[in-house]
């Protein structure tokens, strides 16, 4: 018989701050720093009043200065710490892109290995209401280039939560993304579960034999959305959930595009050297010639983000998109 | 408070002052002594580097610190094994005043496996963290806000440990170093920054590139105490330091130290660059005399403190132990192939 698990609804934000309780009361080592800490409207309410409960020297507020706060982590990681520095805008990370690019993903290697960088790097992703191209920007592809870099993208509230807590405990460096429109996503959770971080791998959320449709984060979102609606069409989409953007994990995806013979790739980021190209390029690269398979991208435009908003309507994809393509390729 | 001096220089700056001998009393003796002792091996592993980059052997960019080796032999005197220390391009000196092993060293610049980075990083990222020198790296800066960073951990851990971020001046031209000055002030971090300022950056003359040639009105920007050393006099840079340090450990904050010096080589490889750099051609010379091996022996022999003989033998028995390990480092085998995508992540298990 299967055991009866407590379980509680949650929204992701929920998530993210019951992370931060667990890894502040659970472990000294843990700190935060990055802008906006202490104030309610960085970081949407996943860190509220945390710097009270915690103290301000394990919550830290920092000043405008991405890269050194970025390197402090860092260095806080190299020398004992599990330290994770958040930045409420991805736009604004790029600025600490040498620590992160130069510095956190190569000093393992460079330096003949055997060291823990438990450094976590949060960026998230605030983008709509009109925000504009410096304050949109979904860039989980290019950190995703980076070997020693481990990148990860929750979709769900449990994952919002576990995936947070597994990615301060690896001793790797991390980038940790949640996008701010899967906040108010809720779930039924259960107890914290600590996973480790380098045995994740992409989630099977709805077996289907039509088609796979392949998300990650809020993009997640839109699959499920949509092969929802396919059904009433019967067409049977298999929806996977990412989670992991580096290093890949494309055995699931393989396993299951070998069967339906149709995959699309839907993603927040641009399609120019981005996710799609490289979660089909290691789909193909594992067909036998002949096979007759069919590939999409549906993803942002390649565009810088617009402000105004019939055009930020016409610059991201929703559902009815992937069902568009969809039902070209079931012709 | 803002102090002219902190802009300029001064006469520290001109090749044909401060050639004098170092002023070293009886009961300096032992100490400084043994400070050119530990000078003499880092010149010496740094010649036989510089040889081996001439004939080829050492492929890797090797950027050597001779003529400025008092100044990581005089600090790493007041540090303990506990400490943190980050250093640069140019951190073969850094790394052998730590404790470093000039054996591994050999077989780093060589990319075999027995390399202090097990033959991954080459004579630009070194490492030895046993001594607490945690790492080296050539993005210029780039070290500066990690070692902020080991301040954070050194503080939180209350045991009056430091971190030491060794830098040039170019790197003063860098953003990142004035965002972690103002971190390091405004968290009241025990770091000690060390600028070892030798006019240049690669082949750019300092006055080609700032307004003033000190860095210590960046110090004072951000409220951190600072001060200039002459830093080819073992003397002065030990005295200076270790006030710096006491204050550090005792919650004082964090200190920069401006330690003039100069390279006697180029920027990179073996050769001296006497035709690149403004001035370059005309003061090396100069500098040279004022080479702190040199003006420490000197201060040891003129009043019989030591006898020549006996630092001839120490120099032989050096130039012995080296060539020894030289000839093993060379004998050593690579790495695996395996040992590329095994060290891209740590373990986890």
């Amino acid at each position: 018989m299967e055991q009866m698990t407590d379980k509680k609804k949650i929204s992701y934000c929920q998530a993210i701050y019951e992370a931060y309780d667990y890894l502040l009361g659970n472990y000294p080592d843990f700190f935060v720093i990055g802008q906006g800490l202490w104030s309610p409207w960085y970081v949407g309410n996943t860190m509220n009043d945390l710097e009270k409960k915690y103290g301000k020297d394990r919550v830290i507020d920092s000043p405008v200065a991405e890269n050194a706060t970025t390197g402090a982590a860092l260095g806080a990681a190299l020398t004992g710490k599990r330290p994770m520095v958040v930045h409420p805008r991805m736009d604004f990370m790029i600025l600490a892109a040498d620590t992160m690019v130069n510095q956190a993903s190569k000093w393992q290697s460079m330096l003949g290995g055997n060291m823990k960088i438990p450094l976590t790097v949060r960026g998230i992703i605030n983008r709509g209401g009109e925000q504009g191209a410096q304050h949109s920007q979904a860039l989980h592809a290019w950190y995703g280039h980076i070997p020693g870099l481990r990148v990860v993208m929750p979709y769900s509230p449990t994952d919002a939560r576990d995936l947070l807590i597994s990615s301060v405990l690896s001793n790797d460096p991390v980038l940790y993304i949640d996008d701010r429109w899967c906040y108010d996503f809720s779930e039924d959770v259960s107890e914290i579960s600590k996973l480790k971080l380098h045995e994740q791998i992409p989630n099977l959320l709805k077996p289907g034999s039509d088609i796979t449709l392949v998300g990650v984060g809020y993009s997640t979102h839109l699959c499920l959305k949509a092969a929802e609606l396919l059904e009433k069409e019967n067409i049977n989409a298999e929806v996977i959930d990412l989670r992991i953007v580096n290093p890949l994990h494309a055995s699931i995806i393989i396993e299951s595009v070998s069967k339906t013979k149709k995959l699309i790739v839907v993603d927040g980021g641009w399609k120019s050297y981005g996710l799609g190209a490289e979660l089909i390029a290691s789909v193909v690269e594992t067909l036998r010639s002949g096979e007759n398979h069919q590939f999409r991208r549906i993803t942002i435009k390649d565009s810088p983000a617009p402000t105004s908003s019939v055009l930020e309507d016409h610059y991201y994809p929703d559902e009815m998109d992937i069902i568009k393509v969809t039902t070209q390729l079931m012709g | 408070m803002i102090k002219n001096d902190h802009f300029l220089i001064g006469d520290l700056a001109e090749a044909k002052n401060y050639h004098q001998q170092i002023n070293i009393t009886k009961e300096q003796r032992e100490e400084f002594y043994s400070d050119l002792k530990q000078m003499t091996v880092i010149r010496k592993v740094e010649e036989i580097i510089g040889e081996n980059v001439k004939n080829k052997i050492i492929k890797c960019p090797c950027h050597l610190s001779i003529g400025q080796e008092a100044i990581p032999v005089a600090i790493s005197k007041y540090l303990n094994k506990n400490d943190f220390i980050f250093g640069n391009h140019r951190s073969h000196g850094h790394y052998l005043a730590a404790g470093g092993s000039s054996y591994e060293l050999f077989a780093e610049v060589l990319g075999k496996v027995t390399g202090c980075a097990k033959g991954m990083g080459g004579s630009m990222h070194i490492t030895s963290h046993q001594n607490g020198f945690v790492g080296s790296v050539p993005i210029v800066g780039g070290t500066v806000p990690i070692a902020v960073g080991a301040g954070f951990s050194a503080l939180m851990n209350g045991k009056r440990q430091i971190s030491v971020s060794y830098f040039g001046d170019g790197t003063t031209e860098e953003g990142v170093f004035h965002e972690s000055l103002n971190l390091a002030s405004k968290f009241n971090l025990p770091v000690l920054f060390i600028c070892e300022n030798n006019l240049f950056s690669s082949h750019l003359h300092i006055s080609e590139r700032q307004p003033y040639n000190s860095v210590l009105r960046f110090a004072d920007a951000n409220g951190i105490d600072g001060k200039r050393v002459d830093g080819n006099n073992i003397a002065e840079v030990s005295s200076t330091i270790k006030k710096a340090i006491k204050k550090i450990r005792n919650g004082d904050g964090p200190f920069m130290l401006e330690a003039i010096t100069y390279r006697f080589r180029g920027h990179v490889g073996h050769d001296e660059n006497v035709d690149v750099g403004l001035l370059r051609k005309s003061d090396l010379v100069f500098w040279k005399k004022r080479d702190p091996i040199k003006r420490t022996l000197e201060g040891l022999l003129n009043k019989n403190l030591i006898k020549e003989t006996s630092y001839l033998n120490f120099c032989k028995e050096v130039d012995n132990q080296l060539t020894k390990e030289w000839e093993q480092a060379k004998n050593d085998p690579f790495p695996k192939l395996s040992q590329l995508s095994a060290s891209t992540y740590g373990t986890n298990d």
